[in-house]
């Protein structure tokens, strides 16, 4: 009989363990430690680090999203893993080794398919959000850059080495249907606007970005921004600038311009150049706060100790931070009014307040890279 | 026995004269740069991205030369740049040296 307490005792303890705290996820997010395959698990409201998971290999040029119930996230790792992170127990759920070398990947509409993009072998595939089965793959012969996630569970993404958008359709995960159009040469990265409409590919090898209506994607991409850096030689590009993220505020795209110290400023209307606002240095992320009133923007190898805030209704910097070493990722809060920064070199996360640019918490981190939270679950092209 | 020691301190002072090595602190900024900001294309770990992979076994193929001036005037056509502006051709050479025997980790 005691022997049966102490058994009946012992399960219970276990089920205990196993308990999740009972919280909300909405104001939970990651922090990549790149060096170390590892993430630390974040609370937004708090400001603090809630745990640390290891063993997610090489995070050298790590991405995140979420399950759009905010538990889960799942990390591409440039080693090729898909790891799920429960992010509640602080523990790997599942972990696949998918390809030979990754660069990210997106989440289905309906938060059922995850998909990853590859470098080698490349092309992309689909895989059960639960169980991580893989359920398709394209196949693309290119390096596989800038897969964002559209209505209809379709994908969109840019092939580097062929100079194309392909559009997936996995409304039938196991059987996907893929266009094909021709963008420019060397697309380095893509984005879809907030509304999922329209994808834009940058273009590395020319000047100029394409730009495909996915609700019309039968009249193909069209090339804006054509020359923006006409008879002026472009700059050595230390670091790709990323176009993930929402650079979209109000009736304006915010591009970063490849080898040139500028913003491009493009209206949706038209799609023409509206404005180019000078800058620090190359551009690496230029993010819209989520209300589109500031536009934040880091810059590439050596000026990446520089941060600078543009006021979307000026059209114009108006303030320059040194937020510390090596800032190499900026996330917004759900609504803004906080950004997290990661200084890889001066192993921090610094949290600031976006209305007055105080420096509210600086949180340790060993070379800290990508910052994700979890709003991104409820986020088109995120 | 005095030819031994006449051959060593020969390739002593070669090894000093030519290797012209960077100082210790300068290697340690070198090993950040090169693991940090070349991996960011490479791979921290060397094994490629959107950079080819820069490990031994891929690179032991290519003339030392050629690998030098690829660091150094990039490689047009290409999203490899010039690192002329940041590094000295010494350093240059220093870093596909490392890369060639195994590029060494960042002190913690």
């Amino acid at each position: 009989m005691r022997l049966l307490l102490a058994l009946l005792a012992a399960v219970l303890f276990a089920g205990c363990a196993q308990q999740p705290p009972v919280r909300g996820t909405g104001d939970l997010g990651i922090v990549i430690e790149r060096a170390d395959g590892r993430i630390l698990i974040v609370d937004t409201t708090a400001r603090a680090v809630l745990g640390r998971v290891a063993g997610l290999g090489d995070l050298s040029h790590a991405s995140a999203v979420f399950s759009r119930g905010g538990r889960y996230a799942y990390v591409f790792g440039r080693d090729g893993a898909l790891t799920k992170v429960d992010l509640l127990l602080q523990r790997i759920e599942r972990r696949v080794m998918q390809a030979g070398n990754s660069i990210g990947g997106a989440i289905s509409q309906d938060g059922r398919i995850v998909v990853a993009q590859n470098y080698e072998p490349g092309g992309i595939k689909a895989f059960d959000a639960a169980t991580l089965e893989l359920l398709a793959e394209v196949p693309t012969q290119s390096k596989v850059v800038g897969l964002a996630d559209l209505a209809g569970n379709r994908f969109a993404y840019a092939l580097f080495d062929k100079g194309e958008i392909w559009l997936t359709d996995l409304s039938d995960p196991r059987a996907p249907r893929t266009e094909r159009y021709p963008a420019g040469v060397q697309p380095y990265d893509g984005l879809v606007t907030p509304d999922g409409r329209y994808y834009l590919a940058g273009l590395f090898g020319e000047d100029g970005v394409a730009l495909l209506d996915t609700w019309r994607p039968q009249d193909g991409a069209r090339k804006i921004l054509a020359n923006y850096g006409k008879g002026q030689e472009k700059l050595p590009v230390f670091k790709m600038p990323h176009l993930r993220g929402w650079a979209v505020a109000g009736n304006h795209v915010y591009l970063p311009a490849i080898g040139r110290h500028e913003v491009l400023v493009v209206d949706k209307a038209d799609w023409r150049e509206s404005a180019r606002i000078p800058v620090k240095g190359q551009p690496v992320f230029v993010m819209a706060r989520p209300d589109g009133r500031q536009v934040w923007v880091n810059f590439a190898f050596p000026d990446n100790g520089w941060v600078q805030v543009i006021d979307t209704e000026k059209g114009e910097v108006v303030r320059t931070l040194q937020p510390g070493k090596a800032i190499l990722h900026m996330e917004f809060t759900p609504r803004g009014e906080h950004v997290w920064l990661s200084a890889r070199d001066d192993h921090a996360v610094s949290i600031y307040d976006t209305r007055t640019f105080a420096r509210l918490a600086t949180l340790p981190a060993q070379s800290p890279s990508g910052i994700f939270f979890t709003s991104r679950a409820a986020r088109m092209g995120f | 026995m005095r030819r031994i020691l006449l051959l060593s301190c020969l390739l002593f002072s070669w090894s000093v004269v030519c290797a012209s090595e960077p100082s210790g602190e300068r290697k340690q900024e070198l090993v950040r740069l090169v693991r940090q900001d070349c991996g960011s294309c490479h791979g921290m770990r060397f094994t490629g991205g959107l950079g080819l992979p820069l490990t031994p076994q891929t690179l032991k193929e290519r003339p030392f030369e050629g690998l030098v001036a690829t660091v150094y005037y990039g490689r047009p056509g290409t999203a490899m740049p010039p690192w002329r502006s940041i590094l000295s051709e010494q350093e240059a050479e220093w870093i596909v040296r490392q890369l060639l025997n195994g590029f060494p980790e960042e002190r913690r």
